[in-house]
């Protein structure tokens, strides 16, 4: 029996799509995007998209859209999929069915050494773990963001996040020194300090308690709104489920 | 931001690991400078101080003892020939020039050598103050000597007997300094250097009277001996201790030596053929410490590649991140390579420097080094190659961490850490 996927955005509208079917809920589902903001880029756009892990059963992912500064929730049991969407839409896993396209890119269309460039520039990601570099000070965890990613280094714009995450203190501390907060938050700085088209949060407050979670989702909103990057959170914390404008549901 | 700046931050978060591996290459590597560099140093003063001398010709005993003692000044000589006996050979056919040598005193260490002004020519010698030696009792210093005994033109001093300190002091007969040589970069900086009747004076061998006949020069032309032109040909009294040969031709390498050896109570030593042998007998043991410095840095090497090795798998999720941000895989294969070089150049370096302090603090314990020229400030191209060999080694220790870094599933890592 196909799994069902379930989209919901904030206006009460709730869609159920079948997985591996081309549902007509999907273009409805779409355009109630453009129905909503009709001036607005789409930055993701997936369309008959699936993806097989070696010789398991491929996961067949709903036709969606995300358009600029769009926050979109995927939400589903663990094994449903979400991270390996979040992986798919990044360009870390590839050889998947289907279209993805980001920024009007068709990511299939990228070899394996342009893509890596196009997501530095593009994408921004904030994991549940911090995962920063230890060997490096806050400043230059940021700072490396985009070297990496081929951008000139803006250090007006690394101080301006510094002050705006309420870093500016612990710039020169290694991460050990840092508390678990101010981490997620050098996390998040790292993530957008490249203006990115859109920000991917893979279970950003899963180990987080009711307080901080709502910090980190407060700041991730904050964050994305003010540089207009789309917010894709895929997480199976149920209290995000009212934060985001639209969810997804993997079943 | 750079990759050698992250490089260099990985570097300094592991300080241990980093500072074991290239203090383990730098032994190694200043294991190979000291024996490259002192042996390198060892050939040029060798081949500097024996220039123009082909066979040295002195008492029987040892002839590396007798190379030793008249070229490089560094042992006992092996006795005392006649000046009978030397003025055989002093001239002829197979010879272009003789220089005879009075060695058994010396100064505060330093050697005193009753010779002619040949023999300051043979290393270029020229004047940094006062002038040569003409008389009796008169020295000219060697840049070394004047400057580690501070003395100068116009000071006197007392020669002991024997080539090392504590011998019995010659007070009666004192020195007077009337020259320094500037320095020649040969072992002539640390003699003294006088004519030979200073010695034969010092030894009740030239009297007054001698000295005043000399001064006379009544002896003819045709009876004076050719190696000291003060005294009669045929003195059976006095000796000298050799006699420095320099060919006419290549007949005289050929025939000299073989009518010395089998026709008196004399020998003719090689320097060419002696310093072979030496080296021959010193590159058995340089041989051992070098196999051993290779051993060090081949463990330096496998020590390399464990810490690489370890520090990428401690580092699979930075990776990981790295590439999320946009890190390409051919940045993180360069990445862990230039960390390998970094970790190689830099024990490279430090195993040069330490060589260098080496040889430049070995002179303080051990006389005989200075005297054969060894000093930490002599470079060498040589250094170039282990500088790059190190960089190699480093390449190739790094090289299948950095395949593994290049192989870095991001997908696979971030899930399973996450």
């Amino acid at each position: 029996m196909p799994a069902k996927l379930t989209a919901n955005d904030t206006n009460g509208i709730q869609v159920t799509l079948k997985r591996g079917g081309h549902s007509p809920y999907n273009s409805q589902f779409s355009a109630l995007n453009s129905q909503f903001n009709p001036y607005l880029q789409t930055v993701i756009s997936v369309a008959n998209l699936s993806y097989a892990f070696n010789d398991a059963v491929a996961l067949r992912f709903p036709d969606f859209e995300v358009v600029q500064g769009d926050h979109l929730l995927l939400t589903g049991q663990s094994g449903s999929g979400k991270t390996t969407l979040l992986h798919l839409i990044g360009g870390l896993r590839r050889n998947y069915k289907g279209s993805i396209r980001i920024d009007n890119t068709e990511l299939s269309s990228l070899t394996s050494s342009t893509i890596d460039r196009f997501r530095g520039g593009r994408i921004g990601f904030v994991f549940q773990r911090n995962h920063l570099i230890p060997a490096l000070t806050v400043e230059d965890n940021l700072r490396m963001a985009p070297y990496l990613a081929g951008i000139p280094i803006d250090d007006a714009r690394v101080d301006q996040l510094l002050n705006r995450l309420d870093l500016t203190h612990q710039r020169q501390k290694r991460v050990h020194q840092l508390s678990q907060g101010q981490a997620q938050r050098v996390a998040i700085a790292r993530a957008v300090l490249n203006r990115p088209a859109i920000v991917v949060a893979d279970e950003p407050t899963s180990s987080l308690d009711d307080n901080n979670c709502r910090r980190v989702i407060d700041l991730l909103l904050q964050v994305a709104g003010e540089n207009s990057s789309s917010l894709l959170v895929a997480t199976h914390d149920r209290r995000l489920m009212d934060r985001m404008k639209k969810q997804i549901i993997l079943s | 931001m750079n990759l050698v700046f992250l490089v260099w931050q990985y570097l300094k978060f592991r300080p241990l690991t980093t500072v074991l591996n290239i203090l383990l290459l730098g032994l190694g590597i200043a294991v190979i400078t000291i024996m490259v560099l002192s042996n390198l140093q060892l050939q040029r003063n060798i081949s500097r101080n024996a220039q123009g001398i082909d066979l040295v010709i002195g008492a029987k005993g040892s002839p590396m003892q007798l190379i030793l003692s008249s070229i490089f000044h560094v042992d006992v000589p092996t006795g005392n020939i006649k000046i009978r006996d030397a003025e055989r050979f002093a001239k002829g056919a197979l010879v272009k020039q003789s220089i005879p040598l009075a060695l058994g005193d010396s100064y505060r260490s330093f050697r005193i050598v009753g010779t002619d002004k040949r023999y300051a020519g043979l290393y270029s010698a020229e004047l940094a103050q006062g002038k040569w030696w003409t008389r009796s009792m008169e020295a000219t210093l060697g840049s070394v000597v004047a400057t580690r005994t501070g003395l100068k033109t116009g000071d006197r001093f007392s020669s002991a007997h024997g080539l090392t300190s504590g011998g019995h002091e010659h007070d009666e007969q004192t020195y007077q300094v009337v020259g320094v040589f500037a320095a020649t970069g040969s072992i002539l900086d640390e003699l003294i250097l006088t004519n030979i009747e200073s010695i034969w004076q010092v030894h009740d061998l030239w009297t007054a009277a001698d000295q005043q006949r000399s001064q006379q020069d009544t002896i003819p032309l045709l009876t004076r001996s050719p190696i000291v032109p003060v005294i009669m040909r045929g003195d059976s009294v006095r000796e000298i201790t050799s006699l420095l040969i320099q060919y006419r031709s290549a007949l005289g390498a050929v025939q000299l030596p073989r009518i010395v050896n089998s026709n008196s109570t004399m020998q003719a030593a090689s320097p060419v053929f002696e310093t072979a042998r030496l080296f021959s007998i010193i590159g058995s043991g340089a041989d051992l410490f070098l196999a051993f410095a290779y051993l060090l840095i081949l463990i330096a090497g496998i020590s390399i590649f464990i810490a690489l090795y370890n520090s990428l798998r401690e580092r699979r999720y930075d990776m990981a991140i790295m590439r999320t941000m946009g890190a390409s895989r051919i940045k993180l294969f360069v990445a862990v390579l230039v960390e390998g070089i970094v970790m190689s150049v830099a024990g490279s370096f430090a195993g040069l420097a330490l060589g260098h302090i080496a040889l430049a603090a070995v002179p303080f314990w051990f006389e005989q080094t200075e005297k054969a020229g060894i000093t930490g400030w002599y470079f060498h191209p040589f250094e170039l190659i282990l500088v790059s060999g190190s960089a190699l080694l480093g390449v190739v220790c790094a090289l299948v961490p950095a395949v593994e870094a290049y192989r870095t599933d991001i997908s696979d890592i971030l899930a399973e850490n996450n």
